[in-house]
């Protein structure tokens, strides 16, 4: 491999899409996540659960708008062979991500009587979200192959996906909510933590039986051992996690936020795994990176964006998250009276 | 039906369902602005509290419309995927950095000092949260800065060159600044000022009838009226003006909205008629003659193109001369209203805040217009979008010829889930509008978008 521009290039911007999206995963994994759990809250909880996503969900999105955009602005090859296969799980997709965006607005505003009916909406959109997403994971995993082991694999991620999430939107709880809410966020997490776990690791050994290429580059031998760190650190994670959920004293000394970091970590290295059994590929066995990508010197003008506003966009991220820092209590209404 | 009219019938429900809403929150970000520095700037307590009361009610109108603008927005991004791979296959290496660009620069602005705009107040400082609001109607305006010049460059393409049937980018300067761009956003946010105008003047004048008004319904009927009665008569000249730019770049579109079926000399201006396409005419046609081409090229006796001069490159007429007259109708329409209204605005300024600024009738008259923005705008996109057909991009690439192949049978299934989701979603927007506005309420206790129900303040709970 030569490292001239043009080779260098797409595989920077393959990073982006990855992070973006990773960025998108884990973001509005925890808010898609506290939809999720939004049925199994009292009616006061249900309001600090949404209030606790309030003004981060938006930004959240705009992540996954982020990744597809460089899938359609760098790989557009690619972006029209993923997209067109997907074409059923995505539209389920949309329709969870826009029922459960307006539904969050809508059962504040609507008449009192309705919003129980807002408050399904958004739950069914956030769990219709989420599935369709572990579908599409799968399906982009197995090469888009309609074979019915294929299909069983990406049924299996449609079902587990939405565990993770939820594990993120209990660990999102956890931080920031207090009391009663707070013990029941370490209970839904107490509940999820196993299938989850289980449905990961079933994942993990699953992924090399449906795809030759991704077992070959697992199991040769000087790799296997270079890639155990990915495995062990899941597995610390998955540990540290499930102490958390079994001793609520970690909880009450502050220690709550552990869960949520250790899920975090789960994805990341799911995601390391994942880019390194996909590796050159952009579409499994179909596209390379350096097929699917665009004009050179289309490449070259959205770079000199990408490299000028994305670390704009992280700084005022953070300085958002430190805005709305702390518990949700805080984040709501009285108290902070600007006259 | 194919899967190719399936298709543009899905894009066309999606962009329609999606442009109501930034078309509306592209002005009323900058509305909300001004509704808070009113409040600041404010001589007393009960002064500042009305101009709050209007900027409470607009920012709840404003969070919901985002919401929807947003969640439609990102569908809009999967379907040139989904529907058009063969628009981004041939045009991508253009149509890419444009979207990237509003990604990057526009959506993350807007989409993350959202937050700090609705959910801030009393978290930050009053100067941060007036830079927070400053970003997202800034990022709005940018957003559709960038998506009107993709929009006008599939128009009216300049700056590329194709290479084994692939376009690519030969000037950026050319493509970003393309010959209908600058026309196009000017015309589309002045659109967008007044749809938000009436939309303001409407629901304020809704709050009278209902006697549900607070200090801020005259505020914010009077600011929106004053916008109005300055913005249509710009938009007339602004709208001229697009169309003298459309007749040099695309003839057959002008021809097809004026219905000029045969080259002619001295073309007469129809008002109405129903065009007959199979037969090449306008039957029952009410025309006023040389007009057309007096509006067209300032000249009575210049020659104006026909239809038959573009045997297989012309758009359907019917639609697009139909929303035509729709848009120039609602146009004029407006610029009568906004004029009446602010008539008797500016008669009795000096009893301003009384419990009634308007007339009965006015009030109903505003009320029945409060959506005719958005009758006007979709009718103004149909004109553009349909009498750009059979093109997608100008002249270079026909729609035929990008669309997925799917199975038709999967097309009209998605299709089907989004007009139902569409149709309950604009029901419920509208009669939460005006649920919001006959309960205009105070924060409970301080923050706008408080997730409990706010108190009712004045008028009937
Ligand atoms: C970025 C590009 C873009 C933008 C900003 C818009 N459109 Fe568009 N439009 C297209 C790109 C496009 C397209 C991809 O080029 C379509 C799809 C299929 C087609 O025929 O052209 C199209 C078709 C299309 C059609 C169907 C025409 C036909 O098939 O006869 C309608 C009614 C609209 N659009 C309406 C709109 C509205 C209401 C818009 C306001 C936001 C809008 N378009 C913005
Ligand atoms: C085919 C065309 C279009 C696509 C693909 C598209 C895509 C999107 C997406 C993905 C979003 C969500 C952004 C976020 O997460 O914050 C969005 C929102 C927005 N779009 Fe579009 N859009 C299109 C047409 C338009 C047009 C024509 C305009 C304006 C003239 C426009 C103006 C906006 C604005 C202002 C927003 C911010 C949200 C809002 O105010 O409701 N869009 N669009
Ligand atoms: C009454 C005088 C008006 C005239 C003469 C006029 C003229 C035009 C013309 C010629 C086009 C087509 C541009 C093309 O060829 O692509 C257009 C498009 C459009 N019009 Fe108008 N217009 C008028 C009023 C309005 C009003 C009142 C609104 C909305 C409030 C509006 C909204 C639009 C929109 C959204 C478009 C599509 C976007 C664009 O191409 O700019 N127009 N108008």
């Amino acid at each position: 491999m030569t490292f001239d521009w043009p080779t260098v290039l797409p595989l920077l911007f393959m990073a982006v899409m990855g992070l973006s999206l990773l960025a998108y995963v884990v973001l509005d994994g925890y808010d898609l996540g506290v939809g999720i759990l939004l049925p199994f809250a009292t009616d006061d909880q249900k309001d600090i659960m949404v209030s606790s996503i309030g003004p981060f969900w938006d930004a959240n999105e705009t992540w996954l708008v982020l990744g597809i955009g460089v899938l359609l602005v760098a790989f557009p090859k690619a972006h029209s062979l993923v997209l067109t296969n997907l074409y059923l799980p995505v539209a389920v997709m949309l329709v969870g991500l826009i029922l459960r965006g307006v539904s969050f607005d809508f059962r504040v505003k609507a008449r009192a009587a309705r919003k129980g009916m807002w408050n399904a909406l958004f739950a069914a959109g956030s769990l219709m979200a989420a599935m369709a997403q572990g579908w599409m994971l799968g399906s982009y995993l197995t090469g888009f192959d309609h074979g019915p082991w294929s299909l069983a694999f990406a049924a299996g991620i449609a079902l587990t996906l939405p565990t993770a999430y939820a594990m993120l939107g209990a660990g999102w709880l956890i931080m920031k909510t207090w009391d009663e809410l707070q013990l029941r966020a370490v209970d839904w997490a107490r509940k999820v933590l196993w299938p989850m776990g289980l449905a990961l690791v079933g994942i993990s050994l699953a992924t090399p039986l449906v795809s030759h290429t991704v077992f070959s580059k697992w199991f040769s031998m000087p790799e296997l051992i270079g890639l155990l760190p990915i495995p062990v650190a899941c597995a610390a994670a998955f540990f540290a996690a499930w102490q958390v959920t079994a001793r609520p004293r970690i909880v009450a000394a502050g220690y709550g936020w552990v869960l949520f970091a250790s899920t975090v970590l789960i994805f990341v290295m799911a995601f390391l795994g994942l880019a390194y059994s996909l590796y050159p590929y952009i579409v499994i066995d179909r596209l390379t990176v350096w097929q699917a990508a665009s004009a050179h010197e289309s490449l070259v003008v959205i770079f000199i964006g990408v490299a000028i506003t994305l670390p704009a966009i992280i700084v005022y991220t953070v300085f958002m998250y430190r805005v709305f820092w702390g518990r949700a209590t805080t984040l709501s209404y009285a108290a902070h009276t600007p006259h | 039906m194919d899967a190719l009219v399936l298709s543009r019938i899905q894009f066309a429900a999606n962009i329609s369902f999606h442009i109501l809403f930034p078309t509306i929150n592209i002005a009323l970000a900058w509305f909300l602005v001004y509704f808070r520095l009113r409040n600041n700037a404010a001589r007393d307590a009960a002064e500042a509290q009305h101009w709050e009361e209007a900027y409470f009610l607009w920012t709840k109108v404003f969070a919901l419309s985002f919401a929807l603008g947003v969640v439609s927005g990102i569908t809009m991004s999967f379907q040139f995927g989904t529907n058009w791979p063969g628009f981004m296959e041939r045009a991508g290496n253009i149509a890419g950095p444009l979207l990237g660009y509003e990604v990057l620069t526009a959506f993350f602005l807007e989409a993350t000092f959202l937050g700090i705009m609705l959910f801030g107040r009393g978290r930050v400082s009053d100067r941060v949260h007036l830079f927070a609001s400053l970003m997202v109607a800034g990022g709005t305006t940018l957003s559709a800065f960038w998506i009107l010049s993709l929009n006008s460059w599939m128009q009216t393409p300049t700056g590329y060159r194709i290479v084994d049937g692939v376009m690519h980018a030969d000037s950026w300067l050319a493509i970003v600044f393309n010959p209908s761009f600058p026309y196009r956003l000017a015309h589309k946010l002045l659109a967008s000022t007044i749809t938000a105008s009436f939309l303001i003047a409407g629901l304020s004048a809704w709050q009278f009838l209902r006697k549900a008004n607070n200090g801020g319904s005259a505020r914010a009927l009077r600011t929106a009226i004053t916008v109005a009665a300055i913005a249509v008569p710009l938009q007339i000249v602004a709208g001229d003006m697009h169309g003298l730019n459309t007749l040099e770049h695309q003839p057959a579109k002008i021809a097809a909205i004026e219905g000029i079926w045969h080259t002619e000399k001295s073309a007469p201006l129809t008002l109405f008629g129903l065009p007959n396409e199979k037969e090449g005419r306008t039957d029952y046609a009410i025309t006023v003659p040389k007009l057309a081409s007096l509006i067209l090229a300032h000249d009575m006796d210049a020659e104006l193109k026909g239809l038959d001069e573009f045997k297989d490159t012309h758009p359907p007429v019917a639609p697009v001369f139909w929303s035509f007259r729709v848009m120039v109708g609602m146009g004029v329409l407006m610029l009568v209203v906004a004029w009446w209204s602010a008539l008797t605005l500016w008669r009795r300024r000096r009893s301003a805040g009384a419990d009634q600024p308007l007339s009965m009738l006015q009030l109903r008259v505003l009320t029945a217009m409060t959506f005719s923005g958005w009758l006007a705008t979709l009718a103004g996109w149909y004109v553009t979008e349909i009498g750009r057909q059979p093109f997608i991009v100008y002249g270079l690439l026909r729609t035929a010829q990008v669309v997925a192949e799917h199975p038709a049978g999967m097309v009209l299934t998605t299709l089907l889930a989004y007009l139902a989701v569409y149709a309950f979603l604009l029901v419920a927007y509208v009669l939460v509008l005006a649920y919001m506005s006959t309960h205009p309420a105070m924060p409970t206790p301080d923050t706008p978008l408080s997730p409990k129900a706010a108190l009712p303040v004045g008028g009937p709970a």
